[in-house]
């Protein structure tokens, strides 16, 4: 963890994590834009603000700290995040949910360095985050390395996941930071309309976790929240960002309909002129079918 | 066949040897750590004995984690709710991940006994073989489920190894002689073989000797590696006898039973004989005794020699 953040060179990254985004999902043809799109300032603020200490020359080092995709459909932002960091060339991305691809529909830590864990049944990466804390944490140490697992508020209906507060409350896990990416919708609608949630900071509040609350995408509150919760060491922090799905595409934004469908070649140019300087949209995407919506 | 044992018993006190030799081990349990006998490690390791609560999903997954640090982690519940309850989580997060995750649980299968059908897991071998990258050990007794407990500690990966309640006779003197994908013969014959698992292996022998004493030479085969199955040993005693049949106390569907099934269909001509299989008929359980429960099911001693001599 950095003192300081170059909060411009975050956002510089939160734009091409965005166009990253885009692009990858439209050569795929499926995936899934709403959810990545919420999640890129917080993506970015982890990996290029100096929250999450990593190496990508040296993906396995004992010392790094942890991050675990929970909400596993959104694996286009934390490709786009790692490509960026790193551990694989960007240009990698375009193949995304392509056969023979590393960049599987859903992450696969066999495949792809940088994957802690392979993800995509939801509600599984709290409690695989707990056990992974708890293991780091002992013997106890100053040094032990931090657990940062992100989870969508639709996500928070599986039952599993108070399984695994309840288990991090109670075992003190102070090494363990929970991210909730509350962008308020899931696939079938509302958050509120499906299944309601409701009071998310209370309710973890009440569990025994020590609840922050963040604009997710305000890079300086996120690196504010996301420091504080990392330091914290009385038990397990969460951040709960406040987030709006499909942040930065306008047709995209708020929109449950873009929860898992590519955007066509002509959608893919209108929402990179909105997020690039003029001339850089007209990147390719290639050729791969578009446009297959995945339910 | 003196001393009864429940194979259980030999889990709490594995994990405790396992411990002082060396072995980076871990336990998750659900609430049952008296019944499954983790509260053994608990006992002399407090620290590396982890009780989730009532809540089997965070135990697999607690477990995952554990192991993404390096550990080598066993889950405990009972049979019912630590394989089917989670089936998706040992599916989606310790096989497909290829963890260093053991699954094993306590009270398999019919022998439960009082519990009832809610208890009596029977089908747990299926869900459990029908998954990429885990291996499925089924012991027989107190030696052999040390044997098999070691076995999953220290190879990599994803294991099932399979365990009861009930008290069963001893059959090996000693945890010598167990691999992975190796079964063994405890009695041999030239009439007919008898591919056994788990409490089934003990009754097999039973029902040798009472085929003995009506001049019939059963072969008795200790399947103990469900996956990967020793295809070799089983087809080399079909060769001889020409006759196979299976015995689980599980579903006839998925199991023991049908893995033979298949080894024999894809070798044609070596059993002359059609295959027969004994286990549970496609019904759930019921509360009652052993002894009750395994006529009813048509799995004791008395029921494997009828189908022999049928
Ligand atoms: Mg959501």
């Amino acid at each position: 963890m950095r003192d300081s953040c170059n909060f411009e060179a975050v956002q510089a990254k939160v734009a091409a994590l965005r166009t990253d985004i885009v692009r990858m999902i439209t050569a795929a043809g499926s995936g899934h834009p709403g959810g990545s799109l919420s999640a890129v300032e917080i993506m970015a603020t982890l990996y290029f603000g100096g929250v999450l200490n990593y190496d990508a020359e040296n993906p396995k080092a004992e010392a790094r700290d942890r991050f675990i995709l929970s909400k596993g459909h959104a694996a286009p932002v934390l490709y786009a995040t790692l490509a960026n960091a790193g551990y694989f060339p960007r240009e990698e991305l375009t193949t995304l949910r392509a056969f023979g691809s590393r960049l599987q529909g859903h992450p696969d830590s066999l495949k792809l360095p940088g994957v802690e864990v392979s993800t995509g049944s939801l509600g599984q990466g709290l409690s695989i985050s707990s056990g992974l804390a708890y293991a780091l944490a002992f013997p106890a140490s100053a040094q032990s390395p931090t657990v940062f697992t992100l989870l969508g508020d639709g996500e928070l209906q599986e039952g599993q996941v108070w399984e695994a507060a309840m288990f991090a409350a109670h075992y003190r896990l102070s090494n363990l930071v929970a991210i909730i990416d509350n962008n308020e919708l899931q696939i079938d609608g509302a958050v509120s309309e499906v299944m309601d949630v409701r009071d998310i900071s209370a309710k973890l509040s009440s569990f025994g976790w020590y609840v922050l609350e963040a604009d997710g995408h305000d890079v300086r509150a996120l690196y504010k929240e996301l420091t504080t919760a990392k330091a914290h060491k009385e038990g397990p922090a969460v951040v709960v960002a406040h987030t709006v799905k499909g942040k930065g595409v306008s047709f995209m934004e708020n929109q449950c309909g873009w929860h898992g469908k590519a955007p066509n070649a002509e959608q893919c140019a209108a929402a990179l002129d909105e997020l690039c300087a003029p001339g850089e949209a007209a990147l390719s995407v290639s050729d791969r079918p578009a446009d297959r919506e995945v339910v | 066949m003196s001393e009864k044992k429940a194979t259980r018993a030999a889990f709490g006190e594995t994990l405790v040897e396992l411990l002082y030799e060396g072995v980076d081990v871990y336990a998750v349990d659900a609430d049952l750590s008296g019944s499954t006998t983790t509260a053994k490690l608990a006992a002399v390791a407090p620290e590396r004995h982890l009780n989730v609560g009532i809540a089997e999903q965070n135990m697999i997954d607690v477990a995952a984690g554990l192991s993404l640090a390096g550990k080598t982690v066993f889950t405990g519940s009972f049979a019912v709710f630590g394989t089917g309850r989670v089936y998706d989580q040992i599916r989606n997060t310790v096989c497909y991940t290829k963890l260093n995750v053991k699954i094993t649980p306590t009270h398999a299968g019919i022998s439960v006994g009082s519990d009832g059908g809610s208890h009596q897991m029977i089908e747990d071998i299926a869900l459990m073989r029908a998954l990429p990258n885990m291996r499925v050990l089924v012991p027989a007794d107190f030696n052999s489920t040390k044997a098999a407990l070691r076995i999953a500690a220290a190879t990599p990966g994803p294991f099932y190894v399979r365990m009861g309640r009930a008290n069963v006779p001893s059959l090996y003197p000693d945890t010598g002689g167990f691999e992975l994908g190796r079964a063994r013969i405890l009695r041999e014959g030239c009439d007919v073989t008898i591919v056994a698992c788990g409490v089934e292996v003990y009754l097999a022998l039973e029902a040798a000797e009472l085929l003995a004493a009506e001049g019939i030479q059963a072969e008795v085969i200790d399947a103990f590696s469900l996956k990967p199955l020793d295809a070799a040993t089983i087809l080399a005693s079909a060769r001889k006898t020409g006759f196979v049949v299976t015995a689980e106390e599980h579903s006839v569907i998925g199991g023991l039973g049908e893995a033979t099934a298949a080894l024999l269909a894809e070798n044609p001509g070596v059993a002359v004989k059609p295959l027969r299989r004994i286990g549970v008929q496609d019904r759930f359980g019921t509360s009652g005794e052993f002894e009750e429960l395994f006529r009813e099911y048509g799995l004791d001693a008395q029921a494997i020699h009828d189908v022999v001599v049928e």
